[in-house]
């Protein structure tokens, strides 16, 4: 009986030596694949004074997504022919989609004015979401957080959704004048607290809708990675590259649908 | 003490949320998915263009589950009630 006790905690003791190995193993193999460590809600903060931080690594990705898209569109207009090069028919797909969707949502006697506003959003949207999931940000380390999608951050989606809200106030502000706030009381008086409530709900959802997809992707992808580092997440970003491009469209339809909604 | 329960009270919310959240979009999703299979049948020319607009109201509706999943997020991760 003793002995057994005694064996069982030789066996206990052995175990317990093997899964610490094994941890300390599976620690080694994670900080060698992974290069840095899933970190939500840290970020590389520039402190400015007491009340004013910035957030490093949004503001470095989304100009480096601004100058890069600038270089791009100017490379891709500066020498426009006829029979377009390789550059030029890129640029006009996208031209091509962003004024039908605009043509749809807002009618095609007004799109015209709305359309840059459009184009802007499509393009930053597209081009930072697309920056988080092709660029290989894991490979540079810095003291805190990590680069991403500059979308992986709320506030930037609360930026844009904002601008969003301004622009079809104003848009509504110039076409129709002062008879812009008929449209509270439209279908009947009664509706007036329901439009109101509207307009902060729009923003609302569609800051919430773009960053939690875009921060749905990347955690999909970093659980994934955790459990098994090869291979198998690969459908899972191809999903996500593709999620993310739909994000851009949807975010630009419903920024010229609610312009749209406005002036009608 | 408190503040244990609180985090226990988070964890249990944050699995509510993302369950519940799922419920409705995937059911919503199934739906949408299967009238257009339908409609590819019965016409397939349209193909591309049911495609399209398929496309974009699952991406709508995934933003359903994707509001619970912010929730369940924040309520992990940025929880306004642990240091009250």
């Amino acid at each position: 009986m003793k002995k057994k006790s005694v064996y069982s905690f030789f066996n206990f003791i052995f175990f317990t030596y093997c899964f610490n190995q094994l941890k300390i193993l599976k620690e080694k193999v994670m900080s060698t694949i992974f290069l840095s460590k899933i970190e939500v809600g840290s970020h590389f903060y520039i402190n400015f004074n007491e009340n004013l931080h910035l957030h490093g690594e949004t503001i470095f990705v989304s100009s480096l997504v601004v100058i890069g898209l600038s270089i791009f569109l100017g490379l891709a207009t500066s020498k426009l022919q006829r029979i377009p090069t390789n550059l030029q028919s890129i640029v006009e797909i996208i031209y091509d989609l962003v004024k039908s969707i605009s043509i749809t949502q807002m009618g095609p006697s007004y799109y015209s004015q709305f359309l840059p506003f459009v184009a802007t959003i499509f393009l930053f949207v597209l081009g930072s979401n697309l920056s988080g999931a092709l660029i290989p940000w894991k490979l540079i380390e810095i003291p805190s957080g990590e680069f991403a999608a500059p979308t992986n951050d709320i506030n930037t989606t609360a930026s844009l959704a904002i601008l969003t809200s301004i622009s079809y106030f104003f848009a509504g502000l110039k076409i129709k004048g002062i008879g812009y706030f008929k449209r509270y009381i439209k279908p009947a008086i009664f509706f007036l607290p329901l439009n109101i409530v509207e307009d902060f709900t729009k923003p609302l959802s569609l800051n919430f809708r773009l960053f939690g997809n875009v921060v749905a992707d990347e955690l999909t992808v970093t659980v994934i990675c955790s459990l098994v580092p090869l291979i198998i997440p690969l459908p899972i970003m191809m999903l996500g590259l593709f999620a993310s491009s739909l994000q851009a469209l949807i975010f630009a339809t419903l920024a010229a649908a609610y312009i749209g909604e406005v002036i009608e | 003490m408190v503040d244990s329960l609180i985090s226990a009270a988070s964890v249990i919310a944050a699995a509510v949320a993302v369950g519940f959240a799922g419920l409705g979009p995937g059911i919503g999703q199934g739906n949408a998915a299967g009238q257009a299979v339908e409609g590819i049948a019965r016409q397939p020319e349209a193909e591309g263009k049911i495609r399209g607009t398929l496309l974009l109201s699952l991406a709508f509706m995934e933003s359903l589950t994707i509001y619970g999943l912010v929730v369940a997020l924040s309520v992990l991760f940025a929880n306004p009630f642990i240091n009250l």
